[in-house]
């Protein structure tokens, strides 16, 4: 329990610092992307690390389908100390995985107070996502969407 | 003796190389780039036929007169290449299988250095020096 505690904390002071120059709303407007893509970086290579971690002992991969079900059975239990809750696929290279009780943002409210401020904490999962898939040789883009807290949705290409 | 160890990633580039140094040093980067092709067929016919065998460890990829070469590939597409010379008998397949986990382990290590930008050339003392006492204790 502590440890996780540690991480989102930390977490949350590391958006805390990325968004805090911009001191006026507009000015947040602007550099939206920009601080989104800072966040999204640092999940990129956190995931590339983690992923080299976890799949040290595992046997290697059939196919993506297998990739993408420990992606959202081990990975997620590992960071997030439990399983995406739905997996869908188009079978033609999209996925959307789906967490009904994202930790990150479990805090933040049960509903749709602060539905704008959600995409910030989502930026460094995101990243992360896309860190692991690369480094398993899947290039992919990796997106969030919230349409109600605390559940979100990873659509990835 | 270990006559050369060698990693190198998804794209095939050398991430890695240490041999023995004697006179044709470049005989075995050549033996070694021409093994990662055995390696890549290998990789591509494992996840066709024996699909309950999915192993990392790859083994012995061919023997040529002089030298065994062994393979290795992680799931993120690194792979592992060790050249042995063939007069060395008692190496065991378990042996060669536990250098290539040490390497294997050694190699995240590496991966999880926040300096280390992944895809560069590896640089790392402790991975230099874990090859390095890896080709005494056989040699």
């Amino acid at each position: 329990m502590e440890d996780e505690a540690l991480f989102e904390f930390l977490h949350m002071e590391m958006v805390a610092h990325v968004y805090k120059k911009h001191t006026s709303r507009e000015e947040t407007e602007q550099e939206r992307g920009k601080c989104i893509s800072v966040l999204e970086r640092m999940g990129f290579r956190v995931g590339q690390g983690l992923i080299e971690r976890f799949t040290k002992d595992t046997p290697s991969f059939k196919d993506d389908l297998d990739l993408m079900k420990f992606l959202c059975k081990d990975f997620w239990i590992y960071v997030f100390r439990k399983q995406i809750d739905n997996l869908r696929t188009n079978h033609q290279g999209t996925y959307v995985l789906q967490d009904n009780k994202f930790r990150l943002l479990t805090q933040l409210s049960n509903g749709k107070q602060y539905l704008e401020e959600a995409p910030k904490y989502l930026a460094y999962t995101c990243g992360m996502v896309r860190g692991a898939l690369s480094n398993l040789g899947v290039e992919s883009v990796v997106t969030a969407e919230v349409s109600s807290l605390p559940s979100c949705e990873f659509p990835l290409i | 003796m270990i006559v050369s160890c060698h990693c190198s990633c998804l794209q095939n580039y050398p991430l890695y190389i240490r041999s023995v140094p004697t006179e044709d040093e470049l005989k075995f980067h050549y033996t070694v780039h021409t093994s990662l092709d055995v390696v890549e067929d290998k990789i591509s016919s494992v996840s066709k036929a024996l699909v309950d065998q999915r192993e990392l460890y790859l083994g012995l990829l061919y023997p040529t007169e002089d030298y065994k070469v062994y393979g290795y590939v992680t799931n993120s597409k690194v792979k592992f290449v060790i050249v042995v010379d063939s007069s060395n008998t008692a190496l065991r397949d378990n042996e060669i299988r536990s250098m290539f986990r040490k390497l294997h382990n050694s190699y995240t290590d590496v991966m999880c250095n926040p300096f280390y930008n992944p895809g560069d050339p590896i640089q790392s003392k402790a991975f230099d020096n874990m090859v390095s006492t890896m080709m005494v204790q056989v040699s």
